[in-house]
């Protein structure tokens, strides 16, 4: 992917940039404001990851004017300001996530490429399809090798965000956020409790695993 | 203090204030009452002397046209002798005095139109001659005579002299009560500023503990004083929290702090990668505890300051409980307890979800870790019912429970019972729990669940602080 990093703290962005180009990814960086609007307008970037307080031009203003002139580059905004409200504040302004600093590296990396991937997918899809997993939404039935498997409505919602975005690491955080709809942090394990259940119903019975854990980031769901 | 500053500022109160501009629109209400008094009733009087005099004249002259001077010499002999209280005087042209009670014409009157004049006159009493003012009018009458018919008005100008003098002193007087009301009054309200005044420099000079003495009148002035006192009861609440949060903050930040230096020297001197690898990762889980513990102590401060309250909407508190029940329950089951959850289908309220969620999940957290006995499975009750016209969710467990004593100790910040000191954890998750309801104007209570804890956040429904 090509990645775009907005961010005056040049070293903050270096470890960044490093971190980006060992995962496989392209990155330039702008250093403040203006140069980051110029680079985001002229490049054909996959993802922007913008630092909300920038010299020249603040965060807030530079997305709100790419969206503007219609620019739809998915955007992650990077921001020491953590509270709920100020993550609704870069929602508004047409960021599609939000990070708070300081962040682990391995949920950043797991987002920006849920990001990237966004832009290429399938606008609307009625069936997903994991190897020898598939999920019908609309008869709301999962089966595996043709096998129907039982599913608690949480537990739906929880294959189906792993399924649309099978391929990808997903952290624990994203996916409080995104299937429980609630912003903290985890304190315990209660989320990797709720992947063994759904690891117990959908890989127990079947000799090759599709759910796996990604030591130190998150889990991943893949068929090969 | 020195006496005439003390007056200085007596003047200065708004009390006086207040009094001194009360007194001048009295005094001159009283003085434009009085006044308006005063001139009426000289105008009467005076038209009356008038209409005598101009009545007489008039019948003077016609008794001159039909008897001469005799006979109008015979009209004022008669009137006089009845003492109506009249002035009379004819002459003749050259001046000379023909008859009357008054011994001559007044100087310039010859030179003189006829008409109103006032003149003084010598007139004859117990206590010898004394000069009296007179009014009269003066008229020529034909052949030359001088006519002149007058009344003396010493007496109606005594009267109005007296009026004058008594609205002068009734004015004075009320200058006088006035201002010394005022002073008074003011006195009184100085006497009880200056002991808040006091108070609040000794408190700015350290002396927290001082507070303003109550009258116990329950006056305006008690009240305030009241206000004061409870807000200086807040303040050195908050100031003896900041101190032992100062003093947890060094103790809580520095150990895991020092550990966490302690290994990375540790690990340099090794030559092993992979003590170097797991003295990092160690690194990393105790920047990230430190990191939980500066952002749970940075909510809270933002939550005490009441900032946070701009994410407040309607939200279903059974829905939350439910899901944030449902997000427990498989890991309550996998330490092989259980979780039951009691909620009615909605219970609609305002409030801030995500911090209504984190507060439930702090206390969940709290009945796993704390909320057993040895090695019993958890037994763990999340709920949500009115309570007093307030939504109270809870989260009981059937553990050793919280001595009644120490109930609200450990919502204090870093606050951790001996029992526990041994399992993880930074001491902060009922403070940010208590914070979070008092966002909400509500309160965290912590009671006997017989065994065992219940924690209750009370919440009010419409979330106003």
């Amino acid at each position: 992917m090509h990645i775009l990093i907005i961010e005056d703290d040049k070293e903050a962005a270096g470890w960044l940039m490093k971190g980006l180009r060992e995962a496989g990814h392209v990155t330039d960086l702008a250093v403040d404001g203006e140069e980051g609007l110029n680079m985001a307008r002229n490049g054909d970037y996959d993802v922007l990851i913008i630092d909300r307080m920038l010299p020249k031009m603040d965060g807030l203003t530079l997305l709100k004017t790419l969206r503007k002139e219609g620019n739809q580059t998915p955007a992650l905004f990077l921001s020491a300001l953590g509270e709920v409200d100020d993550k609704v504040e870069g929602l508004r302004a047409g960021g599609d996530d939000y990070i708070a600093k300081p962040y682990a590296f391995s949920e950043l990396l797991a987002r920006v490429e849920v990001l990237g991937r966004r832009k290429t997918a399938e606008p609307v899809q009625t069936r997903l399809k994991v190897g020898d997993l598939e999920m019908d939404l609309l008869k709301r039935r999962v089966t595996r090798a043709g096998k129907e498997i039982q599913l608690q409505p949480r537990e739906f919602k929880l294959l189906e965000y792993l399924m649309r975005h099978a391929g990808n690491v997903v952290t624990r955080t994203m996916l409080l956020e995104n299937v429980w709809d609630y912003h903290f942090d985890p304190q315990t394990n209660v989320i990797d409790v709720h992947i063994s259940r759904l690891r117990g119903k959908i890989d127990k019975e079947f000799d090759k695993p599709l759910l796996h854990t990604v030591r130190g980031a998150g889990y991943m769901l893949r068929a090969d | 203090m020195p006496r005439a500053r003390w007056t200085f500022r007596l003047l200065k109160t708004s009390t006086f204030r207040l009094a001194a501009v009360y007194l001048v629109v009295f005094a001159i209400s009283v003085g434009a009452v009085l006044g308006y008094v005063y001139w009426q009733t000289l105008k009467l009087l005076d038209e009356q002397a008038d209409e005598t005099i101009a009545a007489e004249v008039q019948g003077i002259a016609e008794q001159y046209a039909l008897n001469g001077t005799p006979g109008v010499l015979a009209v004022i002999k008669n009137r006089t002798r009845l003492d109506t209280g009249g002035l009379y005087l004819l002459a003749t042209p050259v001046g000379k005095r023909l008859g009357g009670n008054l011994k001559s014409l007044p100087a310039n009157v010859l030179n003189n139109e006829p008409g109103w004049i006032e003149f003084a006159y010598v007139v004859e009493t117990p206590r010898g001659l004394t000069e009296h003012k007179a009014r009269g009018f003066y008229t020529r009458l034909e052949g030359g005579y001088h006519l002149l018919v007058g009344r003396d008005i010493q007496e109606l100008r005594q009267f109005g002299k007296i009026i004058r003098n008594t609205l002068i002193w009734a004015l004075g007087l009320t200058a006088i009560l006035g201002i010394g009301g005022g002073l008074l009054l003011s006195r009184n309200f100085l006497r009880r500023i200056d002991a808040i005044t006091a108070t609040v420099r000794a408190i700015r000079s350290g002396r927290m503990s001082d507070r303003v003495p109550l009258e116990g009148s329950g006056d305006e002035l008690d009240r305030l004083a009241a206000a004061l006192n409870d807000m200086l009861d807040e303040i050195e609440r908050l100031m003896r929290g900041m101190k032992e949060v100062s003093s947890n903050i060094a103790h809580d930040l520095r150990t895991p702090l020092n550990r966490l230096r302690a290994q990375a020297e540790d690990a340099l001197r090794s030559d092993d990668p992979a003590e170097h690898r797991r003295a990092l990762e160690a690194t990393i889980e105790h920047a990230d505890n430190l990191l939980k513990t500066f952002n749970a102590l940075l909510f809270i401060a933002r939550a005490e300051a009441g900032q946070a309250a701009a994410g407040f909407s309607e939200l279903d508190a059974a829905e939350v409980v439910r899901e944030i029940g449902e997000l427990y329950q498989p890991i309550v089951e996998d330490e092989g307890g259980s979780l039951k959850m009691t909620a009615p289908e909605t219970l609609r309220m305002r409030g801030d979800r995500q911090l209504i969620a984190q507060a439930l999940v702090n206390l969940l957290d709290n009945a796993l870790k704390y909320g057993r006995r040895d090695d019993e499975p958890p037994q763990i009750t999340i709920g949500a019912e009115v309570c007093d016209g307030h939504i109270c969710l809870f989260v009981a467990d059937r553990g050793p429970g919280i001595p009644e004593s120490e109930t609200e100790h450990v919502k204090d910040r870093f606050v951790r019972l001996d029992e526990s000191r041994s399992a993880p954890g930074s001491g902060l998750g009922l403070s940010l729990v208590t914070s979070i309801a008092r966002l909400h104007g509500g309160e965290l209570i912590l009671r006997d669940n017989k065994p065992g804890l219940r924690a209750i956040l009370k919440l009010p429904r419409d979330g106003k602080t």
